[in-house]
């Protein structure tokens, strides 16, 4: 089944407050990217990824990372990978 | 003038009693290592600077390249070692006209970038104090160390400005000038000239636009502050490191002899600028030994890495255990679709490497990972695994050149133990302790800034007390075993727990905290808190967030990744919170074991 957009949204808003709780995921413009917008390390990055995995039960590998770069993307992604 | 004052105390560092041959050999090793150098033009002294950049071009070198600064959309910009005594001459008649005086203290706040290089080597040249800050770090760790580092000048970027300065600048009196390196707009018709249109600030391009290229670096004894780094204790506040113009001595030698650099090399150290690896390695060592140093501004990302090592040509390669770690997340066969054969050394710092980093680093660069040791406040390399000698994995190797190092026996408080001022050696091969060293390597920190007392405190019965504990096996080789205080040690940097505590502690809701370091497999240790709520409060999972969301914000990277309520903290008798037992809790060891190791 594939992931619509919304629903990535709130995977990825989701994802996101978990390990940065006041995050602002409503206010984030689809083009801003994420990693910028909410002061993202590497190490919160993989969280991140790690967290999106959980929730979409999509494989994420190393080679699919720049795709999550904005919200846009990593919806575009989801949709796609989840197909 | 309010600038820094600085507790060197030559006699310290001096090598220890005069009939010590290992001493008399040290010393010697350092005077042939000094011959190296250059010095100033007529006998001036010695400029980290000078050697780093200007005798390259007196040296007819002028056209190699300095720096590859790689864009984060991976666009490449060259600087000529020529270039680069350019800005960073500017840069110290920028330093002139701001009306900065030597020793004050020039701060930086920056990612990967030219800037960096030019505001710290501008700096030195200047004889002022270079003092470089994690952009990852929140309000609260930059506002405590441009404080306690009487911050003069602070470069940095408009977006970092309004997130981590601005909100804190009123409580920096000492702070007069900051510069910010992005194209922002100029001021008004009544802004101050080289002002932008933020307030307070001043534009870096503009000042360096207006300033003359050319500049006499003044007459500089080696033994002139230089650099400061901050570091973190078990207790108080940050300490400030300082290193003197002599250090440049130990970077050189140990770039040489730890790291194999030669003429021709094409150098890259992924240590972040803000960190004192980024500075000693990623800025003087390299450059002094007048190598193509390739400088990214992107993120971490596999692929990014391996196209760098080989589109660059990458010959000598210094990184860190975690990012090893999360490469080896990628698997190996990412690896083997590039070309990384011009790589001659790989080289890691920060903590040990785990046997399997170990393993497959070997088969993925077809070499060794070299393992070595030191910290901030030794400056450069103490203990490594040279370039073509056996590698023992896991161990740190053996004391570099000029280096004499032991292992202290203990005493109830994990620390050396001192008895009437004298400490003993460990005797047993394989016996642990606490790594000690003997004073008088040229990049030993001179004192902690406005700390005599506490620079003291690292010193007994003539030797340098690390805060680290390691064992030596039978052949002399060094093997970490952990720190022998709270300190955590995540991505290879030191955080000290107090600074945590105090910043959660200033939440409402909270009445105490403990902070430890939770083994994490790719960071090593990541930063959890145990929190005490005062009364009134309830143990809600929206407390939590609550609270995760606090830390960050004042503490940026440094914040910890984990809270959990304890209402119950364990405490000594004279009442601090006992980490180590929230640790072993932590990982579920018997909290019995624990006596010898905290005085109760």
């Amino acid at each position: 089944m594939t992931t619509t957009p919304a629903q990535a949204r709130t995977m990825v808003g989701t994802a996101i407050l978990r390990i940065v709780p006041d995050a602002d995921v409503d206010g984030v413009s689809p083009d801003a990217d994420l990693r910028q917008t909410f002061d993202l390390d590497s190490l919160d990055f993989l969280s991140f990824v790690e967290l999106l995995t959980q929730q979409s039960g999509v494989r994420i590998e190393e080679d699919d990372y720049p795709e999550l770069a904005t919200m846009a993307s990593t919806q575009a992604f989801l949709a796609r990978r989840s197909g | 003038m309010s600038g820094p004052t600085v507790g060197v105390d030559a006699r310290t560092g001096a090598p220890a009693e005069s009939g010590d041959d290992a001493a008399r050999a040290s010393a010697e090793v350092w005077r042939a290592a000094r011959r190296l150098l250059d010095g100033l033009p007529g006998d001036r002294g010695l400029n980290i600077a000078h050697e780093a950049v200007d005798r390259h071009v007196l040296h007819g070198d002028g056209g190699v390249v300095a720096l590859r600064c790689v864009a984060p959309d991976e666009s490449v910009s060259e600087v000529t070692y020529a270039d680069l005594a350019s800005l960073t001459n500017r840069f110290a008649r920028v330093l002139d006209r701001l009306g900065v005086a030597p020793g004050e203290a020039v701060f930086s706040l920056l990612g990967r970038g030219l800037e960096t290089y030019v505001t710290a080597l501008g700096t030195l040249k200047h004889t002022s104090l270079y003092c470089p800050l994690f952009a990852a770090f929140g309000p609260e760790p930059v506002r405590e160390r441009l404080r306690l580092g009487h911050g003069r000048v602070l470069v940095t970027t408009y977006d970092l400005y309004r997130r981590r300065v601005a909100p804190v600048r009123d409580g920096l009196p000492d702070l007069r000038h900051v510069l910010l390196v992005d194209a922002v707009p100029p001021a008004g018709p009544d802004g101050a000239a080289a002002g932008t249109a933020v307030p307070g600030t001043l534009s870096w391009a503009a000042l360096l636009d207006d300033a003359d290229d050319s500049y006499e670096i003044p007459a500089t004894d080696p033994e002139t502050p230089a650099l400061l780094h901050f570091t973190s204790g078990t207790t108080g506040k940050p300490k400030g490191a300082v290193h003197v113009h002599e250090a440049v001595v130990a970077h050189h030698a140990t770039g040489a002899h730890a790291l194999g650099l030669r003429g021709g090399d094409v150098f890259w150290c992924t240590a972040d600028p803000g960190w004192v690896t980024g500075t000693s390695y990623g800025i003087v060592a390299p450059l002094t030994h007048g190598v193509t140093v390739v400088c990214d501004a992107g993120e971490f990302n596999a692929r990014r890495w391996y196209r760098i090592l080989q589109g660059h040509r990458v010959t000598v390669w210094y990184t860190a255990p975690t990012a090893l770690r999360m490469l080896m997340r990628t698997g190996g066969e990412l690896a083997r679709e590039y070309d990384l054969s011009a790589l001659r050394h790989v080289a890691s710092v920060g903590e040990p490497l785990n046997p399997e980093a170990v393993v497959w680093g070997q088969e993925t660069f077809d070499r060794p990972v070299l393992d070595n040791w030191w910290q901030t406040e030794t400056g450069a390399i103490m203990i490594s695994n040279e370039p073509g000698s056996p590698v023992r994995p896991g161990s740190m190797g053996v004391p570099v050149p000029g280096v004499v190092a032991t292992v202290l026996e203990r005493g109830d408080d994990g620390r050396a133990l001192v008895v009437d001022g004298a400490v003993r050696e460990v005797t047993d091969p394989g016996g642990t302790g606490e790594l000690a060293l003997r004073p008088g390597w040229p990049s030993m920190f001179r004192g902690y800034l406005d700390d005599e007392a506490r620079y003291r405190r690292c010193f007994a019965g003539g030797w340098y007390l690390t805060g680290d504990l390691a064992r030596r096996d039978e052949d002399g080789y060094y093997w970490f075993v952990g720190r022998a205080d709270d300190v955590i040690k995540s991505a290879g940097h030191l955080i000290g727990p107090f600074e945590v505590e105090s910043a959660l502690m200033e939440h409402p809701a909270v009445a105490e905290a403990g902070v430890i370091g939770k083994p994490d497999p790719v960071a090593g240790e990541v930063v959890k808190a145990f929190v005490t709520l005062r009364r009134g409060f309830e143990p809600t999972e929206d407390l939590r967030l609550e609270l995760v969301a606090f830390g960050r914000r004042r503490l940026g990277s440094v914040a910890p990744r984990e809270i959990a309520f304890d209402q119950n903290l364990p405490h000594t008798r004279s009442g601090k919170v006992m980490r180590r037992l929230l640790k072993a809790r932590e990982l579920g060891l018997p909290e019995g074991d624990l006596s010898t190791l905290e005085r109760v």
